[in-house]
């Protein structure tokens, strides 16, 4: 996993409630049982005016030029600012995969979903989550500034506005700890080995019947 | 004792490991498995020269991407098929019991667990799928997670994460005529909003979830996620517990018994606390029909389109206007009134017999409308199906003019063929009406399957008790 401490990157305003992970990656480029090369495909139905396929050369569709990511002047956000309740429905990391791919590296919103929020903290990519006011003002600032740029300070648990203004964000300190050094939680995890396998003895004394069924 | 409730029994009964800061490693007892969410999961774990840490926890079968007519020719679409052969030869490699698709026992991965007993009261359920919610019906703590917690899983047998907070959502009183679990379910989120259960466990009490069936919790469980809630739940009866006997995973003899006395103090004490409590009376669930682009956005059968213009929030009043622009209504157009093109009855909320059951009992002697281009029947499994044709309820569906098909995920999310076409309109008893979740451009009203049943017969939204 991509390691994130300090990012001063483009802001792209996605002004819309409710994106759901089916809008940000739809079901046919789930089929892929790869983890990369989702990015050319997130939002798609949103991005192009055609209808995305698998295996499709995309550089040849033709982009929906109302859709604010094909806005020249947001090419290369690294930051998504978003509305309420970003990511919900599906579980599916396909998400996560496509807007890290793309480029992303942060998205401010006033609330996610929690298992997309989740999935977040697993690629290298930060949720930030923002009072619906604050949120409001950056995208007025968004909209209004071209070029509009904000620094995300991880360490710190701070944004920063082009004018200096400091904005604070609550990050869960094991998960910030895991993005700022990149660690793969499943490491961290085998070192409690014993202890798993010491819980899971007692376990199967107190309730047995869970071990049986397809155990072989 | 401090009472507790039942999302802390199950919470406190699976902590191997809790750190300073609350993070906790939470055992888990069940790992469903599907084709989608997994081969990046497997890779990863054969990457890093890992074993899975106990393979029997596991069950695995393919649903989102297996076509529903013409199995004997396998899967036509290369893609879907590479990803389902890569289920398969996962499964062999790591010694994992995987149901295939022309297994009698195949289906919708949430339909199949607790048909089989491979869900039971007490246990920790994942699945990289986010209606795995819908085991949370049997007193078991279920919830989706995405590939990494996957291949986390398979790893170590847990989960790091932190404890939700808790929300009882109690339902009193009788439900009216005609008003079923998925009434419920998207009263409650129109209630609460999608939003409305980020960051909890819901579990749903009163005498009106005492009342439903297994099969009802289930539907009820699996739509906690459209409102937010990684987890829904319902506490264990007597109910719960004669729907496991006999299962084949279930336990047996003197196991059996210790497991019965149990899973009886799975539910939450008297005077248990909760973070939220929300209280609804049954009487007041009409039947429910979603009118846009978010199960939240639901009104009764016998309502209208609601009008933009009454809602002050811009941010919302927006939504609301795109959604009917998707949808191609206009406001307060009457929900009757609204016109269908295809019916589906399936997916993992509402395809289990008794949802087959209510819908064939609608459909029985009828025909479906001249305007419906397709009406279609997914069982959730194959033992389902075979149940359902034991029943004759195939005939009343193929009578009717319905097709009769296979089991999966089909047209819930038309990862297969199964799909509406740009501006087609569905009555679908599944669970998302997102954008373009049923085929690009298609819209989906989400309602129960005695609903989609009668539309399909009216060829428009209508009241079954208003049917000629």
């Amino acid at each position: 996993m991509k390691p994130f401490g300090y990012l001063d990157g483009l802001v792209v305003p996605l002004d819309r409630p409710n994106v759901d992970t089916d809008a940000i990656i739809p079901k046919q480029f789930l089929k892929s049982i790869r983890r990369s090369g989702f990015g050319p495909n997130l939002f798609d139905e949103w991005r192009y005016l055609d209808h995305g396929e698998p295996g499709m050369d995309n550089s040849k569709r033709k982009p929906n030029p109302d859709f604010v990511l094909n806005a020249p002047r947001y090419r290369g956000a690294q930051i998504l600012l978003a509305r309420e309740n970003f990511g919900c429905g599906s579980s599916r990391e396909h998400a996560p995969w496509a807007l890290e791919d793309y480029g992303f590296r942060a998205i401010i919103a006033p609330s996610f979903a929690d298992i997309f929020y989740n999935n977040c903290f697993k690629n290298g990519l930060l949720p930030i989550v923002l009072d619906a006011k604050i949120v409001d003002r950056l995208f007025a600032e968004t909209f209004g500034n071209e070029g509009y740029r904000l620094a995300i300070d991880l360490q710190k648990q701070v944004v920063v506005m082009p004018s200096g203004e400091r904005i604070g964000f609550e990050v869960d300190a094991f998960r910030k700890h895991c993005l700022i050094e990149g660690l793969d939680d499943i490491g961290l995890t085998l070192v409690h080995g014993d202890e798993i396998r010491a819980f899971e003895d007692r376990y199967r004394g107190a309730q047995p019947w869970l071990f049986i069924g397809n155990e072989k | 004792m401090k009472a507790r409730n039942l999302y802390d029994k199950l919470w406190d009964s699976h902590v191997v490991r809790e750190e300073k800061d609350g993070t906790a490693l939470l055992y888990i007892d069940r790992h469903l498995v599907h084709e989608v969410t997994s081969p990046q999961a497997f890779e990863g774990l054969r990457l890093a020269g890992r074993k899975p840490w106990r393979t029997g926890s596991v069950l695995a079968v393919a649903d989102h991407n297996v076509p529903t007519t013409g199995r004997e020719g396998g899967i036509r679409d290369a893609v879907s098929r590479l990803q389902v052969e890569t289920l398969d030869s996962n499964c062999e490699d790591y010694g994992i019991l995987e149901f295939r698709m022309n297994d009698l026992r195949q289906g919708i991965v949430h339909v199949v667990g607790p048909e089989q007993g491979a869900t039971l009261p007490g246990m920790t359920v994942v699945c990289g799928d986010s209606h795995t919610s819908t085991h949370g019906a049997f007193a078991a703590l279920a919830f989706g997670i995405g590939t990494s917690e996957v291949e986390h899983v398979l790893a170590t047998q847990c989960l790091l994460g932190k404890k939700s907070k808790s929300m009882r959502i109690a339902v009193e009183g009788e439900l009216g005529r005609g008003v079923t679990a998925k009434d419920i379910a998207l009263y409650v989120i129109g209630r609460i909003g999608t939003a409305g259960g980020t960051g909890y466990a819901i579990e749903f009490s009163g005498s009106a979830v005492s009342a439903l069936s297994m099969e009802g919790r289930m539907t009820l469980c699996n739509m906690a996620i459209e409102a937010g809630a990684r987890a829904g739940m319902v506490a264990v009866d007597e109910k719960t517990i004669e729907y496991l006997r006999g299962r084949p995973f279930s336990p047996q003899g003197e196991l059996w018994e210790s497991a019965c006395s149990y899973w009886r103090t799975l539910t939450s004490d008297a005077g248990a606390h909760f973070d939220a409590m929300v209280a609804i009376d049954a009487a007041e669930i009409r039947p429910q029909v979603t009118w846009g682009t978010s199960p939240e956005m639901v009104v009764a059968i016998d309502g209208a389109v609601p009008d933009p213009k009454n809602f002050s929030d811009p941010v919302k009043r927006q939504g609301m206007e795109r959604a009917l622009v998707y949808m191609g209504l206009s406001p307060n157009q009457k929900i009757e009134e609204i016109a269908v093109d295809k019916i589906f009855i399936g997916s993992c909320t509402n395809s289990r017999i008794e949802d087959l059951r209510a819908a064939a009992n609608v459909v029985k002697g009828r025909h479906v409308a001249k305007n419906i281009r397709l009406a279609m029947v997914v069982p959730g499994s194959g033992l389902v199906k075979r149940q359902a044709e034991k029943e004759g309820l195939d005939r009343v569906f193929q009578e009717a003019g319905f097709e009769w098909r296979e089991p999966g995920c089909s047209m819930c999310l038309a990862m297969n063929d199964d799909r509406l076409s740009p501006g087609e309109r569905c009555a679908s008893t599944s669970n998302r009406n997102f954008e373009g979740r049923q085929g690009q451009g298609g819209r989906t009203h989400l309602v129960s399957p005695e609903l989609a049943a009668a539309a399909a017969i009216a060829g428009h939204f209508v009241d079954p008790g208003r049917l000629p």
